[in-house]
């Protein structure tokens, strides 16, 4: 079997660890940790008997996940210290949403950004008050500047100047040019508020949300671990509403197929109309498994498609040509001048 | 191979690389599981054959290595090891040190690049001492001992004419991005003994190229270079701050210059038996 597939089968599965030799190991780990799924892997892993060196291993990750976890909630701390001027709690996303929430797919989960999500009027002043609390902007030029601004979900990422941490303030889920177009208000009114002025997604939009990033905004790489989210929130907390929520947000097809991907895949609880995968499916669970065993990407021809299709979704197509003029131009101009 | 408590795991697109490596390692064990995988790539498929360029990749890497020309293979592949260990080891923290011992006791020489510490390592290593290791010590967090990671010693440039006669070598490696380099596998004995860890006794802060100096240090001292010494200190979190600051409670420090690899090693053995 290859490694990629074990790694899924022993998320799925963790008690089949028994079975697996030492230098299929080596591979299992490469694999979990090119797709930042190492840390996942040691929590499901814990207690279980298996070979000494891989104990350590995974002890390492368990190591790393705890600093990631620590640093993201430090972090989310810091910004929310920053934004209280703005009297609105600060909606965390993603990986620092899950560990503030105490969820169980916060466990031995890798997190790098802190992603927040505020609502559209208040970006300005959120802006400035992270620029005048230590946050910087990264070098980018003006069509960078501008496009993120006129077209993107979120500002232009800013980076903290002494922690190098960066933040993402996002005032919708997708990008205002895909089709989809998410109810930001809905999301924001029904988050649930934590402690410290901070704030999560009530438990249907983490899945929408997750379901959106995964399948309508990205390239899929990466894709296993984000779609590990999916499945452990839907364990720990099912998925009543969830259908009504992503047809109001219209983003069904994607939370569709999340759902038939992370049931064929890691054996979530789901009504039966999901656990059939369509010939689509079969495509982006083969794209989402591209890695052989040093933890190599594997199928250029695949990759292309999914990198074309990743920005074929995110805007229409006479605006993505005038895009990627503009950065062909820049890049072209760039290594002339070098 | 196994070095230590680490195991890695190379792969390379050529033969050549890993046919030096296994010489250079011939006296290592070769587990069957491996904690790192270090990838010899080339930068793009036709530069497999035309002037051959070498990316070391694996799973802890930068984005903006260089790339080095394959006759420096076993360079990029050293590199793609430390990056490994440095950028992946959690179970130890690590600090930028070589390490000897006497018996169950060790010193921790911790030093820039081009502090000496690998050739002070090296000679202590003719004259009775125990060679843990000249790139990281390794502190366990829970016990306080040094755990030895012998990998092979890189000399360069002025050092290479101090390499001792009967040690393994690799090939010499010229104008690479430190200089003329050669690696020098440790004696056979301190790789048959990397799984006995010896406790920290000394801690010297080593400067080559000065003229003779001797210094205590402030604690306080001592663990500001501690900290900048070690690659993942922050990291460990609370552990390795424990790790640290035992370290700095329980082991006497001391900066040292000295004007060459003579001086330096009289020195530390006068050192040693002061203690």
């Amino acid at each position: 079997m290859s490694a990629v597939r074990t790694l899924v089968a022993l998320l799925r599965d963790p008690e089949r660890a028994g079975a697996i030799d030492p230098a299929h190991w080596t591979e299992v780990l490469a694999v979990a940790r090119a797709e930042t799924l190492a840390g996942t892997l040691a929590y499901r892993l814990a207690g279980l008997a298996l070979p000494g060196g891989v104990v350590g291993a995974l002890a390492e990750a368990r190591i790393d996940a705890a600093e990631a976890r620590r640093t993201a909630l430090w972090e989310a701390n810091r910004v929310a210290l920053a934004l209280r001027p703005l009297e609105h709690p600060v909606i965390l996303l993603k990986g620092t949403a899950f560990v503030a929430a105490g969820l169980a797919a916060g466990q031995g989960r890798g997190i790098g950004d802190c992603d927040i999500l505020l609502p559209r009027p208040l970006l300005d002043h959120a802006e400035k008050l992270l620029v005048d609390a230590g946050w910087e902007w990264m070098k980018s030029d003006p069509y960078d500047d501008l496009y993120y601004r006129q077209w993107m979900h979120e500002l232009p990422p800013l980076v903290h100047g002494e922690r190098g941490r960066m933040v993402d303030v996002h005032h919708t889920i997708l990008p205002l040019t895909a089709r989809p177009t998410p109810d930001a208000q809905a999301l924001i009114d029904d988050a649930e508020v934590l402690d410290g002025g901070l704030a999560v997604l009530c438990h249907t939009d983490m899945i929408v949300h997750a379901a959106a990033h995964l399948l309508a905004d990205g390239e899929l790489a990466g894709g296993l671990r984000n779609l590990w989210d999916i499945h452990a929130l839907i364990e720990e907390k099912g998925m009543v509403g969830l259908e009504a929520r992503a047809a109001h947000h219209g983003l069904s097809s994607a939370v569709d197929r999340a759902l038939r991907l992370t049931h064929a895949l890691y054996g979530t609880t789901v009504p039966a109309r999901w656990q059939r995968l369509t010939m689509i499916d079969r495509l982006y669970r083969c794209r989402m498994m591209a890695r052989d065993g040093w933890g190599r990407e594997r199928y250029k021809a695949l990759r292309t498609v999914s990198y074309i299709r990743s920005h074929l979704i995110r805007m229409p197509l006479p605006m993505l040509i005038r895009h990627l003029w503009i950065k062909w131009r820049k890049a072209k101009a760039a290594s002339g001048s070098g | 191979m196994r070095v230590g408590p680490v195991g890695f795991r190379i792969g390379s697109d050529w033969h050549a690389p890993i046919a030096a490596l296994d010489a250079l390692y011939r006296d290592y064990p070769r587990p069957e599981f491996a904690d790192y995988s270090v990838r010899l790539e080339a930068v793009s498929p036709w530069r497999r054959r035309v002037r051959p360029s070498v990316r070391v990749a694996g799973d802890y890497w930068l984005p903006d290595a260089s790339p080095l020309p394959l006759a420096q293979g076993v360079l990029a592949a050293e590199m793609g090891m430390n990056l490994q260990v440095a950028l992946g080891h959690r179970r130890h923290l690590l600090l930028h040190a070589a390490v000897v011992a006497r018996g169950d006791r060790a010193i921790l020489m911790s030093g820039v690049s081009g502090a000496g510490k690998s050739t002070l390592a090296l000679m202590l290593s003719q004259r009775g001492w125990r060679f843990l290791g000249d790139e990281f010590a390794m502190i366990d967090p829970d016990t306080g001992l040094a755990h030895p990671f012998p990998r092979p010693v890189s000399l360069k440039n002025e050092s290479l004419s101090l390499i001792p006669k009967g040690y393994r070598t690799g090939p010499l490696l010229t104008g690479t991005p430190k200089g003329d380099v050669r690696n020098v596998a440790p004696p056979a004995a301190a790789i048959a003994a990397m799984d006995e860890p010896a406790r920290p006794a000394l801690l010297i802060f080593p400067r080559f190229g000065f003229p003779s100096a001797l210094s205590g240090l402030a604690p306080t001292e001592t663990f500001m270079r501690l900290t900048q010494a070690s690659t993942n200190y922050v990291a460990m979190g609370e552990a390795g701050f424990r790790a640290l600051t035992r370290l700095r409670a329980q082991v006497p420090a001391v900066a040292l210059d000295y004007p060459d690899g003579e001086a330096g090693v009289a020195a530390v053995e006068a050192l040693w038996e002061a203690l």
